[in-house]
């Protein structure tokens, strides 16, 4: 279990650096939604399953589904999809 | 009209403006007071030259390294200085840190007696087997009061910063890519039959169960939320306007705070006067007990599930 922890705690930390070095929004804001994901199994190994389902029903998944739309709402999105469009005509 | 006055210099007088202007005669702004169309920015080729040129010029000029001596200094300064601040900022945070007590020591300032007290007592005042839910919606209930509110303040803020007029929606949404939502995708829409119901029904075991289980109303609140926002998602927002408006949204959220509040108020009342609320608490682990807690999880949930809501609907829509 010790070592569970500790490569969960790794991995939070991998995902808090690469957040804000992440280019890409879109990539940012879903290594955000894992930091989520592995902090709210931190929470139940806490012994805090109260903030466990509040970790995981805010803020992996509202919060990003909020980002994800103002990321569409500010047009940041359409780059990715002119990008995709033309990788798929060639 | 004056009787004072002939009509000659009547209409020369103050009040015989202000009463035009109120009826609406004659609008005293209009001819004096006008926005006029900007003519668009016109450059002969000459100055437009010239102009690109001196800003090459100092481009050149502030970017050489090179020549500009004073420059490179800066450069290298800023470098140091920069490096320098982030190592004593975090010298001064470890130092800092050194000074706090030690975890899970018995003489740190956080155990005291308020925590031995919730602990010991917390079942027999509150009714609720979950301390936490005991915790925040009955010894520390009028935090979470200020919670819920604070969530519905958020929700008017985007309500006026995203609303957008009946009249200037046509024309958004001929720009906007949302016209064509939803997509009806048949993957989408049939993971949605099937787990929307089930994801609401969860959120609601959550919130019911607040006081004997983990979760309670802000997390169950949070899933239904997420739930209906699937549900948008897959089939569009003329779907859920048959069971979810702004109207409902407005007296949800109203009713729900209302209830917390006067619930609230007639207990901490009742508290502090040493009255009995007549509030039954029941048998612990049932789940008809722990007195207030139930109803006020409802109040929470359905304030939170209805905020999430909102905020998502505000951002894709602009309204609801």
């Amino acid at each position: 279990m010790k070592i569970f922890q500790i490569v969960l705690f790794v991995f939070l930390i991998v995902c808090a650096i690469s957040v804000s070095f992440s280019k890409n929004l879109l990539n940012s804001i879903i290594i955000f939604m894992s930091y989520s994901l592995i902090m709210s199994i931190i929470w139940i190994l806490l012994e805090s399953p109260d903030l466990a389902i509040t970790e995981a029903a805010v803020g992996a998944g509202i919060t990003s589904i909020l980002f994800f739309v103002t990321l569409k709402k500010i047009h940041a999105m359409v780059e990715i999809e002119k990008d995709e469009d033309k990788e798929e005509k060639e | 009209m004056s009787r004072l006055l002939s009509e000659q210099e009547y209409r020369k007088t103050k009040a015989f403006k202000i009463k035009r202007w109120y009826r609406g005669e004659k609008d005293p702004y209009l001819g004096t007071v006008e926005l006029k169309p900007q003519t668009p920015f016109q450059e002969d080729v000459e100055t437009a030259k010239q102009r690109t040129h001196d800003e090459a010029m100092v481009r050149r000029m502030i970017y050489d390294i090179e020549h500009n001596k004073k420059l490179a200094v800066f450069r290298r300064l800023y470098r140091i200085v920069s490096v320098f601040f982030v190592f004593v900022l975090l010298g001064i945070l470890l130092y800092i840190v050194s000074y706090l007590p030690p975890t899970g020591n018995a003489a740190n300032p956080d155990n005291n007696e308020v925590a031995a007290k919730y602990i010991e007592d917390g079942m027999k005042d509150t009714g609720a087997v979950n301390i936490v839910t005991g915790m925040i919606l009955d010894y520390r209930a009028f935090d979470t009061l200020g919670e819920s509110n604070v969530l519905f303040t958020a929700t008017c803020a985007v309500f006026i910063l995203l609303r957008l007029d009946a009249k200037s929606k046509k024309k958004e949404e001929e720009e906007n890519d949302r016209l064509y939502e939803p997509k009806n995708d048949v993957i989408v829409q049939k993971v949605a039959f099937f787990l929307v119901p089930m994801i609401i029904i969860f959120g609601i075991y959550v919130i019911l169960n607040g006081h004997l289980s983990p979760g309670g109303g802000f997390s169950g609140g949070a899933i239904i939320g997420s739930a209906l926002i699937l549900y948008v998602n897959a089939f569009g927002f003329q779907k859920i306007e048959r069971f979810f408006t702004q109207k409902t949204y407005k007296w949800i959220c109203f009713a729900a705070l209302l209830f917390y509040c006067l619930a609230k108020t007639y207990s901490f009342y009742c508290g502090a006067h040493h009255l009995e609320t007549g509030i039954p608490l029941g048998t612990p682990g049932a789940i008809l007990s722990s007195g207030l807690i139930l109803p006020l999880n409802i109040c929470v949930g359905l304030v939170v599930a209805c905020t999430m809501y909102a905020f998502y609907a505000m951002f894709r829509k602009g309204g609801f």
